[in-house]
């Protein structure tokens, strides 16, 4: 078994015994074979990978990061040609954290430009591509991180959520994603989408991997106002506890019509190993499920709209060279943006505009509070909430580009994870009879992922659907 | 015609002396080389956050207390969107809709009597940076070293009915933000920056006229100046017929008027929104107490005081306490025992016209209040007349010597030896018969004329007081 086929738990230990070189190696080695298809890196250079011999955790293994991440030294572009060849002076709180582990940062992996999309063919660095059938998309906005992970191409990695980010694509390449509690994880560092939904989580093979990762990410952070003062307690340690009397709600909202059977019986299945192992399932209702597409599309594309007015060609990133002022910013940023955060960066502003504040964004947030509420009403008589993650496995590349309410549909079972501020994971759920991964979703009350690794544990190691690999 | 009255509102914006920036560690210092005190945050690079100052809120609270304001208890910031070189995030994080301190007022002493100006509101946000365009052949250059310095934005009520009442606004809020210690309130390094909304009315109307904004007025002269043409403008327009538009408006200091800059129309949508990256918080009622404790007397009060204590006229006191440091000159010179009232005349009359002269500010006085109750004292015992104290003055000034010894290096010494001054008396009065008889028969005015002449005959060092009584005794036989 190749090294680069390693969870990040064997990493550790293979790196503890005889050092990280060989691993790398291993791993450079995989992606200069397989990303020329997968393109899951966009900015990869083994001649730039410095090994990291600060003692710790982590022992140099190798870790990939989602390129909307702040890396001191390395380019930082979100995929977008705005950004291009820019280069932060400094590290988003997370990477800091992960050096000072001991982590060896391998590469910056692709993404939908600025996060904005569910299928990674936004980049401005052409699309990713999913190891499990090239023809598909790995989902996105994250799924450079995902697709590599699947691939072997990483041992593990970070990427970021807004409405599903790490989910959606961690589901369609039989993978493991977390999206914290918000506040859980500092967003210093992160390129901002929507600053009040954005949280960044790891993408691991396993679920303990996940664990692992998240204890070095987590934490209260001076430089991030919303990251939360609640102790980080060590997740490994709820691996093992079982789900003996866990209360589950199956919520109906998210049980669809026109969603595909093979996803639904998959998630259902999952619901009756729970059972089996002793866990209570229930069905729950999330009465504000339906209006949770329209919430999520303006709280975060307004928030998106301002955050990315820093993108004007003044300081650093792409400028347009023209005459006037006016001029360099219309330049700038005509050429600079894809047409996808175009289009958010003019909805956004519509919404926030005068007239118009009241009757989307304010009322907006009115939803968002109503959609906190169901969640906080069903957590009183459950302790997790299973669902899919995705009504239907990959779709194909092209498929959904051009119609972008379709793709904005893709995020239906994630977005109100984000808007309710509760965490929630997507893990390996079995196969569709084409051969496709199927992921399932586990949602727990705030600050409680130790529950969601709890339960996601036991049901890894009663299905090792990881343990499959896609061909390559 | 009817008469017309204006309608003035002022916005005026104060750096908050705070050790760093708003939102990140950098220092707040003004003149530093370019660039120096930047970080990601205030740069707002990509990923950055910001974290606020709380120091910056105690000093708003601060502000917000010295100009009896509602302190709000809930702290929550809001971004304002547009676009500008000097804006690095394409936003300012300002407040909107919570400012930190809601309506308040301070008081203006005007001729007519004292007027209270209502203040809408004072809220915390950030500078932006800096555009520099002199010396550039192509482009401009950026310095953000100015970009995330604490601003608390002080909003009048449309309270102020003349340029004058706006001028006396400005100087009595200055003193208030000095008093608080909280700005340097410099105009020339930008610490206070003033805006003006104008709108002309016939007197007894109560609706609004068109309100015009005017901005660039770099001292309290200039938004005198420019709301006084400004109003003559307005006037004009109506009374040719014409309409007023809502507009923006730039003051041009060198050919003394206002130019349009941009009407209603290109008004910018700011598209406000609750920060996302700022969690909202309660300052307690305890932490508010907290600065009221540390408040210190405020000009209103010390005005007071000084009336009461040192029994000066009300317009002395009004005076003094518009300047911090001229009062606190003031009260130095008063702990050195000499007479309040005689150290308020000397103070006002004499050395700030000297002051003036040379374009210095009380604080940087050649002649320290301690030097000027020297001057002083020796008026009172005496020792020179006022005349000769008078002379003496300018010489401490530029020779930086003691009253004392400047009075005794040039024999200036005043005469009370009755022999001496009945001398130069008994030669007047030989040398003027005209005058004397003028007075003998009736015209009191002479004696003025004649104690000149005493004067003039002693070099100016006879007691003036000695020197009537004298003079009228001579005369009366």
């Amino acid at each position: 078994m190749p090294d680069s086929s390693l969870t990040l738990k064997e990493a550790i230990a293979l790196a503890r015994e005889e050092g990280p070189q060989k691993l790398i190696d291993s791993l450079a080695k995989r992606v200069r074979e397989v990303d020329g298809k997968v393109n899951a890196y966009i900015h990869f250079d083994p001649a730039r990978i410095e090994r990291n011999k600060a003692a710790g955790l982590l022992h140099g293994v190798p870790i990939s990061i989602k390129d909307n991440l702040a890396t001191r030294g390395w380019e930082t572009t979100c995929a977008s040609k705005i950004l291009a060849g820019h280069v932060p002076p400094y590290d988003a709180t997370v990477v800091a954290k992960l050096r000072q582990a001991g982590a060896t940062l391998f590469g910056k992996l692709n993404m939908d430009e600025f996060a904005f999309g569910s299928s990674t063919e936004t980049s401005s660095f052409g699309p990713t591509r999913n190891p499990w059938d090239l023809e598909r998309v790995p989902g996105g906005s994250s799924g450079g991180s995902a697709a590599a992970v699947a691939a072997d191409e990483a041992i593990a990695a970070l990427g970021s959520d807004t409405g599903g980010s790490i989910r959606l694509p961690a589901a369609f390449c039989n993978v493991v994603g977390l999206k914290p509690t918000y506040g859980r994880v500092s967003r210093y560092g992160l390129v901002a989408f929507g600053s009040s939904l954005d949280q960044i989580g790891p993408i691991t093979k396993t679920v303990e991997d996940s664990a692992i990762l998240l204890n070095v990410i987590a934490g209260h952070d001076e430089r991030d106002s919303t990251s939360a003062n609640v102790p980080v307690p060590d997740y490994t340690q709820a691996l093992k506890r079982g789900v003996k009397g866990l209360r589950i709600g199956l919520p109906k909202e998210y049980f669809v019509k026109g969603m595909d059977p093979e996803v639904e019986a998959a998630v259902r299945e999952a619901g009756k190993i729970y059972q089996k192992m002793g866990a209570e399932i229930k069905e729950v209702a999330l009465p504000h499920t339906p209006h949770c597409v329209a919430v999520y599309y303006i709280v975060a594309i307004a928030e998106a709209s301002s955050n990315l007015g820093r993108f004007d060609g003044v300081q650093y990133g792409f400028r347009a060279k023209n005459g006037s002022l006016r001029e360099m910013y219309f330049e700038t940023r005509d050429l600079g943006f894809g047409e996808e955060a175009k289009r958010r960066i003019l909805l956004g502003t519509f919404v926030l505009s005068a007239g118009y504040y009241e009757a989307y964004y304010r009322k907006g947030q009115k939803v968002r509070t109503l959609i906190r509420d169901d969640f906080e009403k069903v957590f009183k008589e459950t302790d997790l909430i299973l669902t899919p993650v995705s009504p239907t496995p990959p779709f194909k590349l092209g498929e959904k580009l051009t119609d972008p309410l379709t793709m904005y549909l893709s995020d239906i079972f994630t977005i109100s994870i984000n808007l309710a501020g509760v965490p929630a994971m997507a893990l390996p759920c079995g196969f569709s009879r084409s051969g496709l991964p199927i992921g399932m979703q586990l949602i727990a009350r705030p600050f409680e992922e130790e529950t969601i690794f709890q339960a996601a544990s036991v049901y890894e190691q009663e299905t090792q659907w990881f343990k499959r690999k896609p061909k390559l | 015609m009817t008469a017309m009255e204006s309608v003035i509102g002022l916005e005026v914006h104060v750096q908050l002396k705070t050790r760093s920036k708003l939102f990140c560690g950098c220092a707040n210092e003004f003149g530093a080389e370019p660039n120096k005190h930047t970080c990601p945050v205030c740069l707002g690079l990509p990923g950055s956050l910001p974290v606020l100052n709380r120091e910056a809120v105690r000093l708003g609270v601060r502000v917000g207390l010295g100009l009896s304001c509602q302190v709000s208890e809930r702290i929550k910031f809001d971004r304002k969107n547009y676009f500008y070189p000097d804006l690095p995030k394409a936003y300012q994080i300002s407040q909107f809709d919570m400012p930190v301190n809601g309506k308040g007022f301070l008081e203006i002493e005007m001729a007519e009597g004292p007027r209270k100006i209502g203040i809408t509101r004072a809220h915390l946000e950030e500078d932006a940076g800096k555009l520099l365009h002199e010396g550039i052949k192509e482009g401009s250059l950026v310095d953000y070293n100015r970009c995330g310095v604490p601003l608390m934005e002080i909003v009048s009520e449309p309270d102020l009915r003349s340029p004058e009442e706006s001028h006396e606004y400005l100087t009595t809020l200055k003193a208030i933000l000095q008093y608080l210690d909280v700005s340097d309130c410099d105009m020339e390094k930008g610490s206070l920056r003033c805006d003006a909304n104008i709108s002309v009315r016939p007197r007894g109307e109560n609706r609004l006229g068109t309100k015009v904004e005017i901005k660039n007025m770099n001292s309290f002269r200039a938004v005198q100046k420019a709301l006084e043409f400004e109003i003559r403008r307005q006037i004009g327009v109506l009374e040719e017929g014409g309409k007023l538009i809502q507009e923006t408006r730039l003051w041009n200091e060198s050919r003394g008027e206002t130019i349009s800059m941009r009407s209603k129309e290109y008004a910018h949508d700011y598209r406000y929104f609750p920060e996302p990256d700022l969690v909202p918080f309660t300052l307690t009622r305890s932490e508010v107490e907290a600065v009221r404790k540390t408040l210190p007397e405020l000009p209103t009060e010390r005005s007071k005081r000084l009336i009461q204590e040192y029994g000066i006229p009300e317009k002395h006191a009004f005076r003094l306490v518009q300047d911090k440091k001229l009062v606190e000159y003031y009260e130095a010179c008063v702990k050195e025992k000499v007479s309040p009232q005689l150290a308020s005349n000397w103070i006002l009359s004499e050395l700030l016209g000297h002051l003036n002269e040379k374009g210095l500010p009380i604080e940087q006085s050649p002649v320290s209040a301690r030097e000027l109750a020297g001057l002083v004292h020796l008026i009172e015992n005496s020792t020179i007349s006022g005349k000769i104290a008078k002379d003496v003055l300018p010489e401490m000034l530029t020779s930086g010597k003691s009253a004392e010894a400047i009075v005794k290096e040039k024999g200036l010494v005043q005469v009370t030896d009755t022999k001496v001054i009945e001398e130069a008396v008994t030669k007047v009065i030989q040398a003027h018969q005209k005058s004397v008889q003028d007075y003998r028969s009736g015209k009191k005015e002479a004696l003025g004329f004649l104690v000149g002449q005493v004067m003039k005959e002693t070099k100016g060092k006879a007691n003036p007081k000695i020197v009537n009584e004298i003079l009228e005794k001579k005369l009366k036989c």
